[in-house]
């Protein structure tokens, strides 16, 4: 116990975000195998995809939190990677039929080739001193959505086919279709499973932490604070903005990997302008640079929804209504005197009945 | 070696000695620029600036407000590129660099306006000077490999020692935003020289400070060029420290230099008067 005390306030906390979400995936584990009708039919069918969020609220806190950039697209880079993997994944289907595996290396695809989309990115607007990530992001999700929804792929005997605003492939015998343009990708055969997500979680707290907490960290962090004085002792502001974002677009791309083969269906417009902004709140809403929150918030949230269907069509009302609530109770020092005011008083009051 | 040769300036009047000390006689000039210039529209905030500082020297730039000292040390450091003249840094032209690359090659600075790492920890703000000399890269960083846990090592080791010349140790762990005004200025000192540079550039260090803080700074500065053997450029505008510690200084008026030399022909120079205090009324 001492020794966690005297522990520095960063290691401290990235322990704590560990044991969260180790804890919660046990606890989860324990209720689907033990309890009749498992965490619920609507849980149930939520766990990936709040896997999903989870690592993206993590992913775009290393842009916004650490960063200090803004990025308005980042369901672009999930969209990517969902496209992608289940794309690689699909066409892999008989040459590794290991599961897990497939899924791991269309994880990795997926991570590489958004990876490599945030660096396209990056080399003209990370240059720039300003909120100009901000609206090229946003334009970029808005281009990636367009453009998956035109695109046409399949594979087959002779190798993959590809067309672009109609459906031109003709596949042969065997072939399989992996993107069937505004339709999206019709047949993921779902190999994401729990377990892969709560890996992917973890691998993405790893490298969040150990980025953060080391040479490579700081130097984000220092251009975060002041681009001048970070120049002023050698330290390349614009190398080291690239080297947050190319690393959360590649976690996005591999969360948006695991949502896809986690959908029988899905398509481009699913990662639209209302997803990163659902991403970015729940980025705001857990803390900037506060990765712990950002886990609370993204499963929190990707749940209630579901949670409010009583509603009907109040639903996004009440949502919206619990979200306001909940932002102003979490940073509002006024609140939480008056709730340690309340608590006190009733310490008292059952004192005096004593 | 040969002496260093006096700089062609057009106002002095006063022709001033070698303000060279005498350990840097024949030895090249840490820093020297030539014709230095730069304008902002219509505007010359600097015109032919002309200076050269000795290995192991303390010089001073003063003059009034607005008379451009900041903007030199922002032409030093590439903060701004240079309209006209060169800038040779122990004999290399700085002419592509820019203020990475500046730093690299030997020049650290402080900021008339503190600028810190406000939300890192002091330590981590003097680990930050050191960036360029720990020796590890990213992927260690991530998979923490042996060479991070010794690196990590050396830099606390040596930020703490940095420390100790203010004998800031034992604010190590609290966040730079927090401390107060002096500590501040004394953290961008440490972090400054923890990049190792050849050419320390200090932008009013003084201000805000007590006359005992001043006076401990003084010593501190001194301590500095002792220990570390480099040279010292510094703007003030207490003249008791310029007076004080400087070998060498220049005044700067209107973004022309009006007079070089050592202290005491300084102090005594019309010129530099009728800068500060204005012309004295014929009788």
């Amino acid at each position: 116990m001492n020794r966690i005390l005297h522990m520095k306030k960063s290691t401290r906390s990235s322990l704590f975000t560990y044991t969260l979400v180790i804890v919660a995936y046990v606890v989860i584990q324990l209720l689907r195998a033990f309890r009749e009708g498992g965490v619920g039919s609507v849980l149930e069918g939520q766990l990936v995809p709040i896997c999903a969020y989870v690592t993206m609220a993590l992913a775009l806190n290393l842009v916004v939190g650490v960063s200090g950039e803004l990025s308005l697209g980042h369901a672009g880079f999930m969209s990517i990677g969902a496209f992608a993997g289940c794309s690689v994944a699909a066409a892999l289907q008989n040459t590794v039929t290991l599961d897990p595996l497939r899924l791991a290396l269309s994880m990795v695809l997926g991570a590489v080739i958004a990876g490599f989309f945030g660096f396209l990115i990056g080399v003209p607007v990370l240059r720039l001193n300003g909120d100009y990530l901000a609206i090229v992001t946003l334009a970029f999700g808005e281009i990636i959505k367009s453009l998956v929804t035109n695109i046409y792929l399949g594979v087959d005997a002779d190798g993959p086919q590809f067309s672009f605003l109609s459906n031109n492939n003709q596949l042969g015998e065997g072939g399989i279709e992996l993107i069937r343009g505004p339709v999206g990708v019709t047949n993921s055969e779902r190999i994401a499973t729990f377990t892969a997500g709560f890996v992917l979680v973890l691998v993405a707290l790893f490298i969040i932490f150990n980025l953060v907490n080391s040479r490579t960290g700081r130097a984000i962090m220092a251009a975060r604070d002041n681009r001048i004085a970070a120049e002023s002792v050698g330290i390349s502001v614009t190398k080291y903005k690239m080297i947050a974002f190319v690393t959360s677009a590649a976690l996005a791309g591999a969360a948006g990997t695991l949502y896809g083969c986690g959908q029988v269906t899905f398509t481009a417009t699913k990662f639209d302008f209302n997803t990163s902004i659902l991403i970015l709140v729940f980025v705001v809403l857990g803390g900037l640079g506060n990765m712990w929150g950002s886990v609370i918030a993204a499963a929190a949230l990707t749940i209630l929804p579901e949670a409010l269907r009583q509603f009907a069509d109040y639903r996004m009302l009440v949502y919206a209504i619990v979200l306001i609530l909940v932002m102003l109770a979490t940073n509002n020092p006024t609140l939480w005197n008056f709730i340690a005011r309340i608590r006190e008083q009733r310490q008292e009051k059952k004192e005096g009945a004593k | 070696m040969s002496r260093i040769p006096k700089e062609p300036t057009k106002l002095v009047t006063v022709p001033s000695p070698n303000k060279i000390p005498e350990r840097d006689i024949d030895k090249s000039p840490i820093l020297e620029c030539q014709h230095l210039g730069i304008d902002f529209g219509g505007l010359s905030a600097v015109k032919d600036f002309n200076m050269a500082i000795g290995r192991t020297e303390i010089a001073g730039l003063i003059g009034p407000n607005g008379a451009g000292k900041t903007t030199v040390f922002n032409l030093l450091t590439k903060v701004y590129q240079p309209t006209r003249g060169t800038i040779l840094l122990d004999g290399v032209d700085t002419h592509n660099m820019n203020t990475v690359q500046v730093n690299k090659a030997g020049i650290a600075r402080t900021f008339q306006n503190i600028r810190l790492f406000n939300n890192l920890t002091v330590e981590d703000n003097v680990k930050l000077g050191l960036h360029n000399h720990i020796g590890y890269g990213m992927w260690s960083g991530i998979f923490r490999l042996p060479s991070y846990w010794r690196e990590e090592k050396v830099a606390h080791e040596r930020a703490m020692e940095l420390l100790s010349i203010f004998d800031m140790g034992y604010l190590a762990k609290y966040k730079a935003g927090s401390l107060p005004y002096g500590a501040q200025r004394k953290l961008e000192i440490v972090r400054a020289l923890a990049t190792n540079p050849s050419l320390l550039l200090l932008d009013e260090p003084a201000a805000g400070m007590n006359p005992s803080e001043t006076a401990e700074l003084m010593e501190n500065i001194v301590k500095i060029r002792d220990t570390f053997g480099i040279a010292i450029l510094l703007i003030e505008h207490d003249m008791s420290l310029v007076m004080g510690i400087c070998e060498g200084i220049a005044v700067l008026n209107f973004g022309q230099i009006i007079a070089k030399g050592t202290p005491d022909e300084i102090k005594n120079d019309p010129v530099v008067i009728e800068a500060y205090l204005g012309k004295k009324k014929e009788a």
